[in-house]
């Protein structure tokens, strides 16, 4: 029998996304027989940019590598830097970071949460959990002034103080995600057709996230702990207690695929709220940053000389920055690279022999920005008919899957 | 597994790779209020030991893979691989960048991919990004740059073979400077 592939490409551009992307498949039937990754289509030029700004403007140019992740970034840049420069941050300073950072984990994990559900079918769930996610995003405002983009990092430590008077405020937001989380975990863990759809979906071997340097919730889902808050604890994460989650805490059992995936970033969701706690209880009191004059940190960064990587967890895993400072206004080098990077290649081990229905839920699972499903394109190579599929198709036809297995 | 502390592994390496080592340095960090501390460790490769250097790390540990950061030093095209090992346990972890320079006229390094294969995204990058030749690698269609990014241009370097700059003064960005000047007025 004549084996005849269809090659149907999606991507590649969404304004929305943050690393807009091209996939390629080779389908037969409906199972997926090969996949060609295509990113790049969106490759703003940030390193080249930096090379013309001081370290102080480059943090403005990091927070906006990504909408979501925008304390992951500066929060490893700030590190480089001080780790290049030889710059302490003060005890309470490291506090703050950790907590914004945390908050942002609790947005993005719910963020994705909303979209796995919509990708679904099950949209009651995004508006649900993205209701959920405002409450955060509002106590983000109310601590650094904006919603994304917080601008509160900086060189040797933030740039606000938390007061007491706003405490009692993120404990209120804090209990909110306390009540919420049991809805949430209702809705993901125990619904049966949610684990019909993720359950042996997408499936990542830990021998393949192990090859494929799998970062964050990905590969923590695939059994292997890895952390960078726990291997190699930075600024407060040295003082608390964070363990890398693996999906066997919950059910006993990893098996890598999308259901793995969801149970992880829940349980971090829970993870950061007591992170959070922890914080509130052992903050120090004290300076927030080493050196307050801006015109001094810059004449002490172009008198500076070295090397030094800045590593953070993000909630996609793990970003790291690489700076090189050489006695100069502008760092010589900066390398940026954020998880997404990473988990492009374990991307391929899990797609393949996957149903096109699934492509939705599993391109979603590792926490990109899938909005990229813009515009498929269906090539018959027998008789060169041409068919295109919409986003709204893809996503019908996701939907139709769910609602032909529901129980 | 074995833990080996930080200056074993230098020394290792040092003994495995007599003289080829140019360079060595263990860096300790602490943070929070407790003062723990990791180590971090920054090595120089010559280039002709540099895969043996990467098998011989991967027998302590499978590494995890970050990136490869270039800098463009005028002679010569330096990379820093950036590798950890020891994940998974608490202030265990050690981050180990293994840097090697590459001659201007010779920009040719043997590709890691059959020992990591996770490395392939990033070499594919520093390939376009820099024109550095990765031997065995598949030759696979940019990762970052349009498919018909004109050839022989290389964004991230420094010399003539970079894209001209763009910024007023023409300074620090890279490109020939002297031969586009009017190219340059042009564009601002």
């Amino acid at each position: 029998m004549n084996k005849k592939t269809y090659s149907i490409p999606i991507g590649p551009v969404h304004p929305s996304l943050e690393e807009p992307m091209t996939f390629n498949f080779e389908i037969y039937g409906e199972r997926i027989e090969k996949v060609n990754l295509a990113p790049g289509d969106n490759h703003r030029g940030i390193e080249f940019m930096g090379r013309q700004r001081n370290p102080i403007q480059i943090i403005y140019l990091a927070e906006r590598i990504c909408g979501i992740c925008s304390a992951s970034h500066p929060f490893a840049f700030c590190q480089a830097v001080e780790n290049a420069a030889g710059i302490e941050v003060p005890e309470r300073g490291q506090y703050i970071r950790v907590i914004i950072a945390e908050l942002e984990r609790i947005h993005s994990h719910i963020l994705w949460a909303g979209i796995a559900g919509h990708e679904l079918g099950f949209d009651s769930v995004l508006y649900i959990s993205w209701r959920a996610r405002e409450e955060v995003l509002d106590l983000l405002e109310y601590l650094t002034g904006n919603r994304i983009n917080y601008g509160i990092f900086m060189i040797g430590g933030v740039r606000r103080d938390i007061s007491e008077e706003q405490i009692p405020r993120i404990r209120k937001t804090l209990e909110y995600y306390k009540d919420i989380y049991g809805k949430l975990e209702d809705i993901f863990l125990k619904d049966p057709t949610i684990a019909l759809r993720t359950k042996n979906v997408g499936v990542l071997t830990k021998e393949e996230a192990l090859n494929l340097c799998a970062v964050g919730p990905t590969t923590r889902a695939s059994g292997i702990k890895k952390d960078v808050r726990q291997d190699q604890p930075y600024s407060a994460y040295a003082d608390l207690d964070v363990k890398a989650i693996t999906p066997d805490v919950l059910t006993g059992e990893v098996n890598g695929d999308v259901y793995d995936r969801i149970i992880v970033r829940l349980l971090e969701v829970v993870q950061s709220i007591q992170i959070i706690e922890q914080c509130l209880e052992n903050i120090p009191s004290g300076d927030i940053i080493a050196e307050k004059k801006l015109v001094k940190l810059l004449n002490q960064l172009k008198k500076a000389k070295g090397e030094g990587i800045g590593r953070h967890e993000a909630p996609r895993g793990e970003v790291f920055h690489y700076v090189k400072l050489a006695e100069a206004e502008v760092p010589e080098v900066w390398k940026a690279r954020a998880p997404t990077y990473n988990n492009l290649m374990p991307w391929a081990p899990m797609l393949l022999g996957e149903q096109i229905a699934d492509i939705p839920i599993v391109i979603a699972s590792i926490d990109p920005c899938i909005a990229c499903m813009d515009r498929v394109t269906i090539l018959n190579k027998a008789n060169g008919q041409k068919e295109v599929l919409t986003k709204k198709d893809l996503h019908d036809l996701s939907v139709q899957k769910t609602r032909r297995i529901a129980p | 597994m074995e833990y080996i502390k930080p200056e074993k592994i230098i020394e290792l390496f040092k003994e495995k790779f007599n003289g080829s080592v140019t360079n060595n340095k263990i860096e300790t960090k602490t943070a929070g209020l407790k003062k723990n501390s990791y180590s971090l460790i920054w090595l120089e490769i010559e280039l002709k030991d540099f895969k043996e250097a990467v098998k011989f790390l991967c027998t302590i540990q499978f590494p995890h893979f970050a990136i490869i950061s270039d800098n463009d030093t005028g002679e010569e095209i330096k990379l820093t691989y950036h590798f950890s090992i020891y994940y998974g346990e608490r202030f265990k972890e050690i981050s180990l960048n293994l840097a090697t320079s590459l001659p201007k006229n010779n920009l040719k390094i043997p590709s890691i991919t059959d020992l990591i294969p996770g490395a392939q995204t990033s070499e594919r990058e520093i390939k376009e990004m820099m024109g550095v030749t990765f031997e065995e690698l598949p030759d696979l269609p940019n990762v970052f740059l349009p498919i018909d990014f004109t050839k022989g241009v290389y964004p991230l370097r420094k010399d003539e073979k970079g894209v001209y700059p763009l910024s007023k003064n023409g300074k620090h960005i890279g490109g020939n400077i002297t031969d586009k000047e009017e190219e340059v007025k042009k564009v601002e």
